[in-house]
């Protein structure tokens, strides 16, 4: 059975002006030990479905799901007190700024042993001795007197690593790491998503990885989802999805890379992703799909095979006769 | 050969640091040494980390501060030399600037067509009804819509805003624009769409590029020249396709394997940097690389490298210099 079970996910948002649908039927299973990307552009409502999991959400937020099952636990109905003895110990999440979600006012050791008095207890040498190991895990020199330092004191890929280090404190089970690497430098990128990698597979950890890099998903990702619109437009392995992307929108997110121009010029998507008032009629993609038709402007998409498209994209090269106006 | 913009000699740029009540103040040095000329119609990209000296470059291009040693001519005219105002203010108009967030560089209480038109308003002495069709232009150009004249930054999406504050960097026409991680906020279908409109410009417009970028996908494709940066000094600097093609310098060759790729077939073998930037107030000795340096030995600790040519690009490495280096193969 797979460690966490999510079908038909829901998130609507009360704004003054109406409801706001952020996240609109996704269904994700992940295994354990299993690496799941999830990409799309901003406003593809990535993080809210994982904040969503999580609980994170403000009271404006409706979520509701045919299931949420976490290791046969069913997340919907159960309690706060009870979700919160989970969150937090069996899936933690690391968030997009290093800088602003650590608390600039506790020192580092404190956030971390913060973790792990609340869900084991024990006596406060106990956990600051397995906080030092936690910071030496994630590759903190001289971890014992960085316990006693500040954040402001640390630099952004060592913010990330403390934020790590407090996540796998409690040895979850299910990490979520929601753009982990954006804010920092190409080589410190490297460093952290090798050590994600390098703790999923030591402590056996399930990892969901939010991101919009194509090249971060085909470097470490095994399953991928890719988002549009709150929508879920395609999930397929990481291979498959690179080879032959089946749905225009995956694509055209490929095509868009500049190591997939030829000459000069770029292959961008035109338009933006529609917002609350200029939802397109029929399928959202429509009009920025190079190969709408009819149908797509009238009819929404149901979703076939993991695809969310009237005409799915045929491997290798879109089959022209259906295609061409 | 094309028309030469800017000249850059040997810039140095130190900020006095205080250590502490009584203490001496030390000395930061954001640039230590840069060199380079850049010609019309071209694209110098100049990447590295964050603090390796990309913004205060920047900076003392757009002559907002002024280097504290070494020679900078823009088109043809030797900066610290000249002390008249008016051909200073000339100078500023050439050099015009770009910023990174789209979202923190516009003011939100100003309208569209005011934001575009203020550096119009401080330097010229066009009337109002020339300065309104010079803004519509320039908004025709970059692809902005002629109604959105009226509209506040809160209304547009990150492309846009950035399409506004290229319209605006272009008004005064300048030679030169420097682009301080013009697309690093975007998303990588926006982005595309920025870069293909930054191309046009350049290629109607025969402007000069300064690219300030930490994306080395994005750099290779648009860059005609690459200079690689650490802790203030360049430390390889040539043609854009034999630095990306035949990195020599151990950091360059660190940073492309570090860059993904977003190729799923076969797993590259990646070099692995450890540790950060040292800080600039003190550099380590000799060269600056050798504590993360992988072919670092003893005389890299003593002896400070120069930049020297070697094949196309010139390269400051005594790795280098001693033929101690593996070449990354080609991706």
């Amino acid at each position: 059975m797979a460690l966490l079970e999510i079908s038909n996910l829901t998130v609507d948002f009360a704004t003054y002006t109406g409801s706001l649908r952020a996240v609109d039927g996704i269904n994700l299973s992940v295994d354990e030990r299993e690496i799941l990307a999830i990409v799309g552009e901003s406003g593809s409502g990535k993080s809210v479905a994982m904040l969503a999991l999580m609980g994170l959400l403000p009271w404006t937020a409706k979520v509701s799901a045919d299931s949420m099952l976490f290791d046969g636990q069913d997340l919907l109905s159960m309690n706060d007190k009870q979700r919160r003895k989970i969150i937090g110990k069996d899936i933690s999440m690391i968030f997009q700024e290093p800088m602003t979600s650590l608390n600039p006012c506790f020192t580092v050791g404190y956030q971390i042993t913060e973790v792990l008095s609340h869900h084991f207890g024990g006596s406060r040498r106990s956990y600051n001795n397995r906080a030092i190991e936690l910071l030496h895990q994630v590759g903190i020199p001289a971890a014992e007197t960085r316990l006693n330092a500040y954040p402001h004191q640390l630099s952004g890929g060592m913010c990330q690593r403390v934020m790590i280090a407090m996540m796998i404190a409690c040895q979850p089970k299910l990490l979520i790491a929601d753009e982990p690497t954006t804010a920092l430098d190409v080589t410190i990128q490297a460093q952290i998503l090798e050590l994600l990698i390098e703790l999923q597979q030591s402590h056996g950890m399930a990892l969901i990885l939010i991101t919009h890099d194509m090249a971060v998903v085909a470097e470490t990702a095994e399953q991928v989802i890719v988002l549009y619109a709150g929508q879920q437009v395609e999930q397929r392995s990481v291979k498959e999805l690179f080879k032959s992307p089946q749905h225009p929108y995956s694509e055209a997110l490929l095509n868009a890379l500049p190591e997939r121009a030829q000459g000069k010029l770029l292959n961008p998507i035109p338009g933006v992703v529609p917002g609350q008032m200029d939802r397109p009629k029929g399928c959202l993609f429509n009009p920025r799909c190079s190969y709408a038709q009819e149908l797509c402007r009238q009819q929404p998409p149901e979703l076939q095979d993991g695809i969310l498209c009237h005409y799915p994209l045929v491997a290798p090269k879109p089959d022209l006769d259906v295609r061409t106006q | 050969m094309n028309h030469q913009l800017i000249k850059a000699r040997d810039l140095h740029k130190y900020y006095a640091v205080k250590s502490g009540y009584l203490q001496p103040s030390k000395s930061l040095k954001a640039l230590a040494g840069v060199s380079f000329d850049l010609y019309e119609g071209k694209t110098l990209a100049v990447v590295g980390e964050s603090g390796c000296g990309k913004s205060t470059l920047a900076r003392i291009l757009t002559m907002i501060e002024e280097p504290t040693s070494g020679q900078l001519s823009i088109d043809g005219i030797d900066v610290a030399k000249t002390t008249e105002k008016s051909i200073k203010k000339q100078l500023r108009q050439t050099v015009q600037m770009v910023f990174q967030d789209p979202f923190g560089s516009l003011n939100p209480r100003q309208k569209i067509g005011n934001i575009i038109q203020e550096p119009l308003t401080i330097n010229t002495n066009l009337s109002t009804n020339e300065r309104h069709q010079k803004v519509l232009e320039m908004m025709e150009l970059v692809g902005l819509r002629k109604e959105y004249f009226q509209r506040y930054p809160h209304m547009f999406s990150g492309g846009q805003r950035q399409r506004i504050a290229i319209a605006r960097a272009l008004i005064l026409k300048p030679k030169v624009v420097v682009l301080d991680e013009p697309v690093s906020a975007l998303d990588v279908s926006i982005q595309a769409q920025v870069i293909n409109l930054l191309i046009e410009l350049q290629q109607e417009l025969g402007l000069a590029y300064i690219f300030i970028s930490h994306d080395l996908n994005v750099v290779r494709h648009i860059s005609d020249e690459v200079m690689v940066m650490y802790l203030g000094k360049p430390v390889e600097q040539g043609p854009s396709e034999a630095v990306f093609n035949t990195p020599q310098h151990p950091y360059t060759q660190a940073l492309l394997s570090a860059t993904p790729q977003a190729v799923v077939d076969g797993k590259r073998q990646r070099i692995k940097l450890t540790g950060e930037l040292p800080s600039p107030i003190d550099p380590p000795s000799g060269c600056a690389f050798n504590p993360r340096c992988q072919y670092a030995d003893k005389d890299c600790q003593i002896i400070e490298p120069v930049m020297e040519l070697y094949g196309d690009s010139k390269v400051s490495c005594l790795a280098v210099a001693q033929q101690r280096i593996g070449q990354l193969k080609a991706s």
